[in-house]
């Protein structure tokens, strides 16, 4: 346990015992996992999750009437219900499970976008979205002539209010925005954003990927009329994600796919839809994975976000501070309100080459554009280095980082 | 320092990246392509002054990552004078080199310099650094339209 201050109460040795991951050793070096924007790690109760119920528990929902299909149907619905408390939705109509963050905007793009928003409509994303939320409108241009525009951000990463607001004139009609940058690890007043958007008559959509490990979200205080997440971010299960949307919006939005379970009735004539959520849910889900999303929530739930921010902001202080040590160290993202996110480059070194020398450490980091080649066009850096802290990570690993650094520098004299 | 992160970042190698040879847009060329890895970022231009079977010059620009620009750079300094012919076969003994299976061992006469590179198969994520301006070249000597890249 660190004996510092700040985080007292916070266990991270007791939690690390939670990630049999965090035991295995990569070149016979520990394993010290700093890739936590790309994917977070599993706590056994997860693993055992998945495991228990493709061991004792499988079955289809929504269809047996045997005693094994309503025990998932209930589990699965459970989750639903846990996702709502985690995001504070007023409903759990309103959580609706997808494969991933990228598919909750593909899906709003798909369903509200080509529904709602016609030529000359304008959409507003910001200068540091990951490619997932700007993709989807650029495809969204090309079949309906909505414009796309983009707000930018500053030398520190942080997105220009000023140029925000000056952008959102009469003719946005969706505003898309991401909640924590995962290559500059900025966090956006998302409140005030969505406010403003509001008040200039626009929808709202934060993509809350690299947020939702890391600090509570309130989808009702942010106010926003959809928020998306994967489950893979958060301790769960890949290919499984969230997207929340405000029922008045998703009731009005034509559905998704068409298959089983989004029908209530079908004849070669004419198909009624289903309710919400399960109008946006066709065919089998990844009913294991929402299981297993539940069971990570509860455990994240059971840790405490607060705490869980608390240490990690303290992490990252303490991982600024020591890294900046590193001779010709530059931070690509300085943002005053940050997520635990250290990306850099070093003088001349490329971040594949420090990518190489720290893999053979043991140190696992991402090393490339992050799926955000304009915030590296932004800063003129063809890559970065980024290492990505969850709260079981420790300081003795962002030491180990930071003697793996100096080593790169020594290479790259 | 583990000695493999030694043997592939070895100073000849460093010299490359830091100088590299041949580093500049060629005017008299007639023959380019370009290779590009869009996962990595890495992306180079390949110039050729062809006389009739010969490479009389060859140049290279463009950004990457030192494996992938020290490769470029030596492969300059080996092309330059050799047929098209000389040029192929040392491709396809630099790619033997690169692909190679761990610990097989490789006719390191028939690469001269560019056995400096040979330590790249043992970081099976970097062959395709080491590879990419290789394989721009052949797109230039004998241009088939297909996008050159590596990944």
């Amino acid at each position: 346990m660190e004996p510092s201050t700040g985080a007292k109460a916070f266990d991270v040795e007791a939690i690390r015992k939670h990630f049999p991951i965090l035991k295995e050793r990569v070149y016979g070096k520990p394993l010290t996992y700093l890739d936590n924007a790309a994917t977070t790690q599993k706590p056994q109760i997860v693993i055992d999750t998945l495991s228990q119920f493709y061991s004792r528990e499988n079955a289809n929902i929504h269809r047996g009437i045997f005693c094994l299909s309503e025990q998932a149907t209930k589990r699965y619905k459970s989750s639903r219900h846990r996702v709502q408390e985690f995001l504070n939705a007023g409903s759990d109509k309103e959580i609706i499970f997808v494969r991933g963050t990228t598919e909750a905007i593909n899906l709003v793009v798909h369903c509200y976008g080509r529904a709602f928003l016609k030529a000359g409509d304008e959409v507003l994303i910001t200068g540091m979205e990951h490619h997932s939320n700007i993709v989807p409108w650029q495809m969204l241009a090309e079949q309906t002539g909505i414009r796309l525009k983009v707000a930018p951000i500053n030398d520190r990463g942080e997105l220009e209010t000023g140029e925000f607001k000056k952008l959102l004139t009469g003719n946005v009609k969706f505003v898309s925005i991401v909640h924590v940058s995962n290559a500059l690890g900025t966090i956006n007043p998302v409140k005030e954003l969505v406010r403003l958007a509001h008040e200039a008559g626009a929808v709202t959509l934060v993509d809350g990927a690299q947020a939702v490990a890391h600090t509570a979200v309130d989808v009702r205080d942010i106010g926003c009329d959809f928020y998306a997440f994967s489950g893979h971010k958060l301790l769960g299960p890949t290919g499984i994600g969230v997207l929340y949307g405000k029922k008045e919006l998703l009731e009005k939005m034509p559905p998704y796919q068409g298959g089983g379970d989004m029908i209530r009735t079908v004849t070669f004539e004419k198909t009624t839809y289903n309710d919400l959520p399960y109008k946006f849910e066709a065919g089998t889900p990844h009913i294991a994975g929402v299981i297993g999303l539940g069971a990570a929530i509860d455990y994240i739930r059971s840790i405490g976000l607060d705490k869980v921010e608390a240490y990690e902001q303290e992490l990252l202080k303490y991982g600024t501070e020591q890294i900046l040590q590193v001779p010709g160290l530059r931070l690509i993202g300085t943002a005053l309100k940050k997520s635990a996110i250290l990306s850099f480059v070093i003088g001349e070194a490329h971040a594949h080459d420090i990518g190489t020398i720290l893999d053979r450490q043991g140190i696992a980091i991402r090393a490339g554009h992050h799926c955000a080649m304009p915030v590296m066009q932004r800063f003129n850096v063809p890559a970065t280095t980024r290492a990505s802290l969850a709260f079981y990570n420790t300081k003795e690993e962002n030491d180990r980082l930071v003697a793996a650094l100096h080593e790169v520098t020594e290479v790259f004299r | 320092m583990s000695g493999d992160i030694r043997e592939l970042y070895q100073q000849m190698i460093m010299d490359h990246n830091k100088n590299p040879r041949n580093f500049h847009a060629l005017k008299e060329s007639n023959r380019n392509a370009e290779g590009y890895n869009p996962l990595c970022g890495d992306h180079f231009k390949v110039f050729l002054q062809m006389d009739g079977d010969v490479i009389k010059d060859i140049a290279f620009e463009g950004a990457g990552c030192a494996i992938s620009k020290a490769s470029a750079s030596m492969m300059t300094t080996a092309l330059k004078g050799k047929t098209r012919q000389e040029a192929r076969a040392l491709f396809e003994e630099v790619h033997k080199m690169l692909s190679r299976r761990i610990g097989e061992v490789f006719d390191a006469s028939k690469v001269g310099k560019l056995a400096t590179l040979a330590g790249v198969c043992e970081f099976p994520a970097r062959v395709k650094c080491a590879s990419l301006a290789w394989h721009t070249m052949c797109e230039a000597l004998e241009p088939t339209g297909k996008q050159v890249t590596t990944e």
